[in-house]
């Protein structure tokens, strides 16, 4: 009846977590209830048991009775909580896979530009980095082997990582209600051993990286008229500009990520650069969040000038 | 008044008998329609909104029983997923809205805070009745949109899905709940001007049941908390309808910012439900006990803690959300915290029972059963407190177990020990105890059947919300389904026995359960003024045994 599959150290490591909470929870509830259930019968009324020198207060009971659980359920909050910093520090070599949820299914691309539908291949053993956004509604990517969730938002990049551990296919849902078929969206999580994983890989159609498709996207909607170095400085130069920081005409500094990238592209004139004018017109309702991620993809690579990528 | 009370009562002969108190009582001073809708005794709203309650606890409970029918089999059979979607979110707006935030305030609330503290009524009767209207209005705009198709965003109305993705009557539904709210406003701030102004010579605050210290925490966060839910939804009704870009980040809102205004809401709203439940189970273990409560001013000042902290735990609902790691370590932090005077106010009940002299009734059962599921719901809140397990378990069957351990196992459990306490108090008559004591125990053990499945569900990693499901999980929904035909079973007997003893039932006296309290030194039921002469008020609450002749029947 119970069927618990761990896919990871992580899953494993949260397991443990709550069969160690479970007993202290075991411990704290059937004390109070074997006590009720002791005084209940003991002193049921009509029966004859003193009932002498009852006690109305006991300061020192309350504050230990108060205190001791908290000190027990504080030292599981100090282990949950480092287990939640660790998943939420990807490392750097991860493998990115980014992934598009819209009503109702998830696009997962993996980065030599192989996309899948509802499922999700990934090598065990290898720290795996994914990078998604939604289409339309808030809807949350669930893999309960992993033990692991986070919510997808629209206009949003939001991260999980892991690494798997353990061959199988495994469970993949949507957790948060999106809509009429909230239920339905969802597929396999299928881990494969490294070699399984790459000959999987090299069987999937691919229209080449996604870095690549960014290109193509940057060449066909014209942003070299202003971005490439060698047109007149009408807007920043992209090379480079990955992971940088930068001024922005408001004073303000931020680091370009890909939340900033997604956003200098859909909404530009929000954050405008420093020494530009805000003449770049909203590529909202023109490019999807897969196009965006693509153009995102296309700007990590540019260490150098655009020109040599195409 | 009682003269003319008298003299109307109707004969032996003719009809089922009535005592001399029922023929002074408030439900005897009228009987026409009129002196009902426009009554501005507090009594008698009471009785308004238990009915109206009864009524929406039975509709939203239809929609839970189509949902237990469905999840019998892994496949859609009975509804549609958009029939699902449906009946879930009716469900819990009705559930929440208009049943468990009014139902223990606003009918014990109302029927029980003056005579407990020595007054004719609320500080304003009028205001009181309006909040029924406005209550009812609200009522009326969600069972519209139930007729009208239905809604299918969730009780939880997340963006951009209501303000802009779903179909359906959101908007009427949004406004359902901003008018309700409004009640609940009227309803707090009548509450807090009484429990100050209107207390009888000599009842100070460390003499006041505990009862009205629960209300009185509710009361402050009816006022602080529901304005903060009356605007979001407010600019929610705008974003969908004007098209406002508040939370739509295709508009350059931040669906985010909802989810911190419904929960900065949402979640004291938890405790707007439990926080009279505890209240409730404070004058019922101590009346069962016939003992004073063990650490009154613990189990007092708690509520007031609980009601403050609770105010600030609201992002743990949204540890997955995108939420920054750090808040979201405070948030967990801080929902630790806020379970210490939760758990200060179980020992004390339980360090009261010792040496007491216990009757085991029907009253005592529900309070008894209502701590043992309480205790559980608040343990596994622990569980979803800690940051790395929550994540696994969020919006999975876990949170559904958890949270309906605290408003169903809590909240209504408690509320139906308080219908078998005080129902001699309200209607003069006392209920068939054996059937009494047999409810408790269908609704204990149908709830757990019901429930403690689904926390293996949840932690097995099936989502909450599906009306289709992997076929592994079958087994553990049969289960929870059959609890619930038992809970079923367990809520339909007291609407049979206690009906009956309307009627039927042997007549209670003034103080049937031989217990401290100034209600109990009124006929039952009540006359329409509460008290011949203004109660004076000389010993704290719990002093046992009765050494005061007033309080014994």
């Amino acid at each position: 009846m119970l069927n618990l599959r761990e896919a990871s150290e992580h899953a494993a490591h949260v397991d443990l977590l709550t069969g160690a909470f479970g007993l202290l929870v075991l411990v704290l509830a059937g004390s109070i209830f074997v006590l009720i259930f002791a005084f209940a019968i003991r002193y049921r009324r009509g029966k004859e048991v003193s009932r002498e020198h009852a006690p109305n207060r006991n300061v020192w009971l309350e504050v230990s009775w108060s205190v001791i659980p908290f000190l027990l359920i504080l030292a599981f909050f100090i282990v949950s909580a480092k287990m939640f910093f660790t998943i939420h520090e990807p490392p750097a070599d991860a493998m990115p896979i980014s992934v598009v949820a819209k009503q109702w299914m998830w696009k997962f691309q993996h980065a030599g530009g192989q996309s899948e539908i509802n499922e999700l291949h990934i090598p065990v053993g290898q720290p795996v980095r994914l990078t998604m956004t939604s289409q339309d509604v808030i809807h949350s990517l669930y893999i309960p082997a992993l033990r692991l969730k986070q919510d997808v938002l629209p206009g949003r990049y939001t991260d999980m990582w892991f690494t798997a551990d353990r061959p199988g296919s495994y469970h993949l849902f949507c957790a948060e209600f999106c809509g009429t078929d909230h239920a339905v969206m969802g597929g396999r999580f299928v881990a494969m051993e490294p070699g399984a994983y790459a000959r999987w890989l090299a069987g999937q159609a691919s229209g080449g990286s996604l870095a690549t498709e960014g290109a193509m996207l940057y060449r066909q909607l014209g942003c070299g008229a202003c971005h490439d170095s060698g047109a007149s400085a009408r807007a920043p130069a992209l090379a480079g500009l990955y992971r940088s920081r930068v001024t922005l005409a408001d004073g303000r500094h931020v680091v370009a990520d890909d939340q900033y990238l997604h956003d200098a592209i859909l909404d530009p004139n929000r954050q405008v650069t420093a020494g530009y004018d805000p003449i770049m017109p909203t590529y909202r309702g023109v490019i999807d969040e897969e196009a965006a991620m693509k153009l995102v993809a296309y700007i990590r690579i540019l260490r150098t000038v655009p020109g040599e990528h195409r | 008044m009682s003269e003319a009370g008298l003299t109307n009562a109707p004969s032996e002969g003719t009809a089922p008998r009535q005592t001399r108190a029922e023929a002074q009582s408030y439900l005897s001073d009228g009987n026409s329609l009129r002196s009902w809708l426009l009554t501005t005794d507090h009594k008698r709203i009471a009785i308004l909104y238990l009915i109206s309650i009864t009524a929406f606890f039975a509709v939203a409970a239809t929609a839970a029983a189509l949902m237990r029918l469905e999840l019998l089999t892994p496949n859609g059979d009975v509804l549609t997923a958009e029939g699902y979607n449906r009946a879930f979110t009716l469900h819990g707006v009705i559930m929440v809205w208009f049943f468990l935030i009014p139902s223990i305030p606003n009918v014990f609330g109302n029927f029980l805070i003056p005579l407990m503290i020595g007054a004719r009524d609320l500080a304003f009767p009028r205001l009181n009745l309006a909040s029924w209207y406005i209550f009812m209005a609200g009522g009326l705009f969600t069972l519209s949109a139930l007729i009208f198709g239905g809604v299918d965003t969730g009780w939880t109305f997340y963006t951009p899905l209501s303000s802009h993705y779903a179909n359906g009557n959101v908007v009427l539904a949004l406004a359902a709940v901003f008018i309700a709210g409004w009640s609940s406003i009227l309803t707090g701030i009548n509450f807090i001007v009484t429990i100050h102004k209107l207390r009888a010579p000599g009842m100070t605050w460390g003499r006041l049941p505990l009862f009205v210290w629960t209300h009185y925490a509710t009361a402050l966060i009816l006022v602080l908390a529901t304005p903060v839910l009356a605007v979001t939804l407010l600019l929610v009704m705008a974003e969908r309808v004007f098209g406002l870009g508040i939370f739509d980040p295709a508009l350059g809102g931040d669906p985010l910012l909802f989810e911190h205004l419904f929960w900065f809401y949402s979640h004291p709203a938890v405790y707007i439900m439990v926080l009279p439940a505890m209240g409730v189970v404070s004058e019922l273990v101590t009346a069962a006990a016939h003992k004073k409560l063990f650490g009154y001013w613990f189990v007092a000042y708690s509520s007031l803690a609980i009601a403050t902290i609770g105010f600030l735990v609201w992002g743990h609902h949204m540890f997955v959300s995108g939420e920054s790691m750090y808040a979201s370590t405070i948030f967990s932090f801080l929902s630790l915290i806020v379970a210490v005077p939760s758990a200060i106010k179980v020992y004390n009940w339980t360090a009261t029972l010792y040496k007491g002299s216990i009757a085991l009734n029907a009253a005592f059962l529900f309070a008894m059963g209502f701590i043992g599921l309480f205790v559980m719901g608040g343990l596994t809140g622990l569980m979803l407190a800690l940051l790395a397990i929550d994540v696994h378990v969020h919006d999975t069957y876990f949170v559904v177990a958890h949270f309906h351990y605290i408003m169903v196992g809590g909240a209504v459990t408690a509320f139906l020990g308080a219908v078998h306490f005080w129902w001699p108090k309200m209607f003069g008559r006392m209920y068939n105890e054996v059937w009494g004591r047999i409810s408790a125990a269908f609704i204990f053990i149908g709830f757990n059947l019901t429930f403690f499945p689904q926390f293996l569900l949840g932690y097995m990693g099936m989502p909450r919300r599906y009306h289709v499901y992997p076929p592994e999980f079958q087994t553990l929904n049969v289960l929870s389904s059959a609890g619930a035909s038992l809970l079923g079973i367990g809520y339909v007997l007291p609407l049979i026995y206690l009906f009956y003893s309307l009627r039927n039932g042997e007549t209670a006296g003034d103080n049937p359960w031989h217990v401290t309290g100034l209600e109990w030194t009124v006929p039952s039921p009540p006359p329409t003024h509460n008290f011949e002469e203004a109660p004076v008020v000389v010993n704290g609450p719990y002093e046992y045994p009765l050494s005061h002749d007033s309080s014994i029947a």
